[in-house]
Formats: C-alpha cells, structure tokens, sequence
C-alpha cells in the first residue's frame, strides 16, 4: 500500500483545482443551485473536451482514458471542495462504474462512449421511498415480452434524474433484481424534480408506466454488479467528502484568525483552537481512509467491499462534524444564507445519506470482519 | 533518509530480526537484571546503541540503520522497555551535548545498560508549564547546591543517574534561568518515593533534592542553557516514539472488543456491533494517518500534519475504547475474584486508557500545538512570558 501521489497525478490536481477555480467559484455554485437543471451544459462540454473527465475511468477501447481510481479520487477531491454543481458524480460514480462492473460488453460499447465524450448524461435509480440502496425491498418490476422489456414502478432520491439521457434502473425480474438501461426521453417515464436540502445536487421522482427498457447483463450477477458499483461510488464520494471537509477546515482556521473579539483574534481561545485541532485530525483521518480506499479499488484488493464502507462511515462523519464546527465557529454569519457556510453542510448531511448511512456502512463492516 | 541501498536495508533488517527473534522475547520487561540481559546480547551482537559511536560501545552505524532497528523492535515484546527513557532521551543528549569528559564517564555504560538514567522535569508546581519550576541550583565553589522536588520520574527507583533541570537565575523570564545537571542518584539528600497509579502500576516517583551536591563539569550545556536542551531532550522521545513504528494496520482496542463481546454473547446486539465497528473503523484510520506520513518522508515529501497527529490520536482511541469498553466487556471488569489476575489485569488495562493523554503532553495542549504550529492559530496573550521568575506566581506558591 502506497500513499504517495506521483508528480502527473500532483500535476492533475493543479488543473483540475485551476479550472473549478474558474468555472465552478462560489458565485457560480450558487447561480446553478437555484436552476431546475443544475448545471452548466457548456462546462459540462469543456470538462470532457479540454480535460476528459468524463471519460477518466472508461476504457480506452471505449473513448475513454484509462485512468485509474486514484486519479478518479484526486477529481472527486476537488469537484467536492468545489461543490461543482452538475451530473459529474451520478454520470461517473453511478452510472459507468455500473457499466463497468457489468460483463455486458455490447452495453459498455454501446453507452460508454458517449458518455465519455460527455455527450451522454447518466445515472442510477436504485432506491425507492425507503432510500434504501441494497436491492432487498424493491418494488419496481421489469416484466419481459418475447424479448423486450419494460418496467412499471418508481424509483426515488435518484440524482440528475430529470436531465439524464440514460437511466440505469434496477427491477425486480420472475428470476430476481435486473439492470436495466431506459432512455432519458423513454415514453411512459415520468420525472419529477424534488425539492432538496443540498440544492447543488438535484434529485429526481421517476414514474415508470410500462417504460421500455434493455437488459443489461445476466440477470443472475446483478446483485454482485451494483454491490460493486455501491463500492466505487463510495470510492469517489469519501473523496467529494475530504475536500469538502479540508475546505470547511480551512474556511474555519482562516475566519479564527481574523475574526476579533476581546481584543484578540478568536482563534487565540482554547475552545475555537480546540475545535479546530480537533477537525484538523478528523480531516486527515478521512483522507487517509479515502486514499486507502481508492488503492484498494485500484489494486481490485478483495478488501474492496470492507475499506469502501469503513472510508464511507468514517468521511461521512467527519465531513458533517467538520462541516458543523465550521458554521459554528463562524457564529453568526454561518446562520446566513449569504455565507458559504451552509453549503457545505447541507452537501455534508445529503452525502452522508447518500449510498447508504454510517450506520448501515459500520455494519458492512462488522459483516466483513466476521464478527 | 537512507544511505542504504536496498540490499543493505534488507540485510541488516534479516539481521535484526534473527536477534530479536532469539532474545526480544527471553526475559521479562519489566525485570532490570533481565534488561541488563538483553542488552549485552546486543552488544555482543553489535547491536547496541545502534547510531552511536563505537569508542562507547556503540555500533557506529547510520540512522537508516537505527530507524530499521527500531521498526523490527517494536513488533517484539520491547525486551528493554526500562531503558526507554535512558536510551531515547538521556543518552542521545548526552552524545550530542556532553562534553568528551561526560561522554567518556558516562557514554559506554549508558549503551551498554550497565547504568540506567531517568529525566527530571517536572515538579508538582510545574506540570504542562514546566518551564515554571522552583527547583533551585546555587553555586557554592566548584560544586552546585540542588535543592527542590521533582514529580512523575520514571523509573527513578531502578536508575543509577538522571538528568535534572534547576533554576539557576529567577531574575530572568523564567525560560532563561533554567540549567541541565547529570545527578549520581546515590548522592546524600536524594530521597526517592514510589508514586502509585491508578491501574496500581509503580513505573514513577517523587524524588526530593535536600542540599544535593554536584560537581561544577556536571552541568550539561552552559550555564542558563538548560531550556534549550531540555526542549530538545523532548523532541528526541518524540522522534524515538515515531519512527518505532510498524507497517501493520493493526487494531488491538477493537480485538478486545469483539472478543470480549463474543465471550459474553452480545456479538449480535445492533448497538455493540455499532459501537465495535466504529472503533475498528478509528484504530484503522489512525495506522493510515501514520503511514500516509511515513510514505510521504520516504518520498522525499514534505510531510503533511499527519506527524503531530499521532499522540492526539492514540488518545482519541483510547477515550472512544473506555467510553465503551465496560458495557461491552461486563461486570466482571468492575469486581472479580482476588486471585483472577486476568480479570484484574482486563479492568486495569481501561483503567490505565488514562496515561495517553495526560503523560508527556496532555491532550490539551497537544491540541494548542496542533493549533499553534499546524494551523497557524494565534498563540493566548501570556502573563509570564517576559516577567523575571522572581516576580511570578508560580507552582506551588501563593
């Protein structure tokens, strides 16, 4: 296990930072928040064309780049620090790490491409009104005639799900959950935008009324598929959480520095510096268990299914405890909509439910010790 | 840093281990003549006092070397654990600080274990603020008056020497007035009495100075230069402690834990298999943040905040194992039979969680010096910093 990056992923680092800086500031997060699609379509061009970051885990042989999950950790660390407002995670996390844990390879040479070329928005509609993401109370069926498929039902709390082209969706079949592709302009689907409390990332109601859709995949491996690509997920969202985490750190110790009261910056009393020693171990911690997880993805570790759900427990408690501290060491102004503050809080909180909560993930992991 | 090839890492890690393999585990660390033992196998082997020079019985070897050294140790059972303060604080400032007089009194049998030294810091009036001490030293001809206590002394009762910090001039701030001394722990007015702790552990005492004798050329340093090299003193243990580390990932806490657990048959209980997990998920972190720091050194890197990190951390997993540790393992950690050692042993090991954080630097402050250097944060207004020690109230006065 190795815990250095290289200089070329140092490298990539810096341009991802230097184009969030200037495509995705603080005035931009908060213009696309307040839209109904949420993002930025000729950015979401320019991510793909100028730096291929849709195409970062695809395949080569597929229009993509090849890279692996480090490199995919080091985008997410930034996108998440950035709150980049758009279908990134959903298209990336979700979606091409379902097509990738897939065997079907007349589905990944059919979709990856365009999606590679971000030309194709996608995502994943596992959970239903429970929220839940294991495939054990589905309701939603595919129902099969002659060869063609199509689902009835409805799928919940399903991310870009009123702008994805493709919709990846588990159905319950005679012979068990199946994943299914339906396209985003499907007949008979109906998508409707949810209200959220993170408004940089949408999230979506689907309404499935006999709506065609493509097996993808034996159905038998399905289980074992989306227990993969829940694991992947993880992978990227610890590293959307760590930066998001260091940057509300970092916005914290910067405001306890300047902020004066009593005659003296509130960064020089115990109980902010504490507070902020205090996050300081817990971002570092979450890091640490974010990059563990994402070379135990690159190295297809067997410890893949433990680390992803010990990095999520654990990131997803530090980010929304650090997120926490944050507005409350900026007292005042952290109550105020005007101040970032809250931004990060309501990312912190939505992503600690997302795929699954520290609780579910704390008992993965004691399933996978054995215990 | 390694001047090693890798070859020459390998080698000499086969070496050690092969040592320690055969003598780590021969005696009982808590037992001095078995120390003693140990540490004349290892200088029969060449392997004592790894980084030291040769003329004192050292090895004469690199630091690459003594860093291997004390990375295969400490997977063992630590056969010279009573040596830890003598051969991680009192010998390297010694070696670096000494004068060739003192190194050539007192070098070889600091290496060789034939003679045990302990540090004499803090006093009951200075603890955190150590700098505060009341300890006195009056120059009095050619020899210096030492007159005063000192509290927390590790393994005063077993050693031979210690190194002490006195007040030499309270007309200055109270940083500037301290020097070091090489004390004979068998000279007349030493009185040494046992501390006895929490989990009945007896590993450190009191030792009152009552008009001390010490000869003038045993002053470590110079006159007045005692803070200095006590500060680095400090920062020697800290290295020492760091770098004894292994590649495991291990977690012990959560080990006792969910066998405790098992035992008892409240595996299956939701809240526990929580609680457990949680501290597997933190003990797991904790050995990453190490690794990440270390990989970051061995990669030429400036390392990132991980390093200071590391006793803050120790601490977190031992207050998260005592907040659950009684409920998980059961009454029976709360009163057992009187000749059941093991259950006793099972309740004093929570008992003992306490040390972490408050020994060597409490949380608290090691919370300020994260604060402080890591983050940058402004240090608090401080009343005594400038003030002559004369005019402060300190300690134990009122």
């Amino acid at each position: 296990m190795k815990f250095g990056f290289s200089e070329e992923q140092d490298e990539l680092r810096r341009q991802i930072h230097r184009f969030l800086e200037e495509k995705s500031p603080e005035s931009e997060v908060r213009r696309l928040m307040a839209t109904d699609e949420g993002f930025d379509r000729s950015v979401w061009s320019t991510m793909a064309e100028q730096l291929g970051l849709q195409a970062m885990t695809i395949p080569e042989r597929y229009g993509g780049a090849g890279f692996g999950y480090v490199e995919s950790l080091i985008v997410f660390e930034e996108t998440g620090a950035a709150l980049l407002c758009g279908p990134y995670f959903a298209t990336v996390a979700l979606a091409t790490n379902a097509l990738l844990s897939s065997s079907d390879e007349v589905a990944r040479a059919r979709w990856l491409p365009a999606i590679a070329a971000g030309e194709s928005i996608a995502t994943l509609a596992i959970s239903e009104d429970s929220g839940r993401w294991d495939l054990s109370e589905l309701a939603t069926v595919a129902t099969k005639s002659g060869q063609d498929w199509t689902i009835t039902g409805h799928k919940n709390f399903v991310l870009d799900g009123t702008i994805a082209d493709l919709i990846l969706v588990v159905a319950v079949t005679d012979d068990g959950p199946g994943l299914f592709a339906v396209e985003g302009a499907a007949t008979g689907l109906t998508r409707t935008r949810l209200a959220t409390l993170d408004q940089t990332r949408k999230q979506a109601r689907l309404a499935f009324e006999a709506v065609p859709a493509t097996l993808i995949g034996a159905i038998e491996e399905t289980e074992d598929v989306i227990k993969r690509t829940l694991q992947l997920a993880c992978v990227a969202l610890v590293a959307e959480q760590v930066g998001g985490a260091q940057r509300v750190l970092d916005a914290s110790v910067e405001y306890a520095k300047n902020r004066v009261q009593f005659g003296r910056p509130i960064g020089s009393f115990q109980a902010i510096k504490h507070k902020c020693a205090d996050m300081l171990l817990e971002v570092e911690s979450a890091k640490s268990a974010a990059y563990y997880a994402a070379w135990t993805a690159q190295e297809d570790d067997a410890e893949l299914a433990l680390i992803a759900s010990l990095a999520k427990a654990y990131c997803s408690d530090a980010f929304s405890h650090c997120a926490s501290e944050n507005i409350q060491i900026h007292g005042g102004i952290g109550f105020t909509w005007e101040h970032p503050a809250h931004l990060y809080f309501k990312r912190a909180k939505s992503s600690e439910l997302l795929l699954g909560d520290p609780f579910y993930h704390r008992e993965i992991v004691a399933t996978q010790l054995g215990i | 840093m390694s001047d090693l090839s890798i070859e020459e890492s390998e080698a000499f890690r086969v070496r050690c281990q092969m040592f320690l393999t055969k003598n780590a585990n021969a005696g009982d660390p808590a037992n001095l003549q078995d120390n003693r033992a140990f540490l004349a196998a290892a200088s029969r082997a060449g392997l004592a006092g790894i980084a030291y020079p040769q003329e004192f019985g050292g090895a004469g070897l690199s630091v690459a070397h003594d860093r291997i050294w004390r990375e295969e140790k400490a997977a063992f059972n630590y056969a010279d654990r009573l040596f830890i303060i003598s051969h991680g604080m009192c010998l390297p400032i010694i070696n670096e600080f000494g004068t060739e007089s003192q190194k050539q009194t007192y070098e070889a049998d600091m290496i060789s274990g034939r003679s045990l030294w302990c540090q004499m810091f803090s006093e009951p009036g200075a603890g955190s603020d150590v700098a505060s001490l009341q300890m006195t030293a009056t120059r009095d001809g050619d020899e210096w008056v030492l007159n005063g206590q000192k509290v927390w002394t590790t393994y005063a009762h077993l050693a031979q020497y210690g190194i002490v910090i006195a007040r030499t001039d309270p007309s200055v701030p109270k940083h500037a007035g301290i020097s070091m001394f090489i004390v004979d722990l068998a000279s007349p007015g030493v009185e040494i009495r046992p501390i006895i702790q929490i989990d009945q552990g007896r590993e450190f005492n009191e030792v009152f100075f009552n008009d001390v004798r010490v000869a003038a050329e045993d002053i470590v340093g110079s006159v007045n230069e005692g803070w200095r090299l006590a500060t680095n003193m400090l920062m020697y243990e800290r290295v020492a402690i760091g770098s004894g580390q292994t590649d495991q990932i291990t977690q012990p806490r959560y080990e006792e834990l969910a066998a405790a657990a098992r035992n008892r048959g409240v595996i299956a209980d939701p809240v526990f298999r929580d609680r457990i997990a949680d501290m597997y998920i933190l003990e797991t972190c904790k050995a990453l943040v190490a690794l990440r720091t270390r990989d970051e050194v061995k990669a030429g890197k400036t390392p990132g905040p991980g390093g200071s990190l590391g006793k803050l951390l120790g601490s977190v997993v031992e207050w998260k194992f005592r907040a659950i540790a009684y409920e998980v393992i059961g009454v029976s950690a709360t009163a057992w039979d009187e000749l059941d050692e093991a259950r006793r042993d099972v309740a004093m090991n929570i008992v003992t969680t306490f040390r972490v954080g408050i020994a060597g630097g409490t949380d608290e402050i090691q919370r300020n010096i994260i604060g402080e250097r890591v983050l940058g944060l402004p240090r608090e207004p401080a009343t005594d910093r400038d003030t002559p020690y004369r005019d402060l109230l300190v300690g134990t006065l009122r």
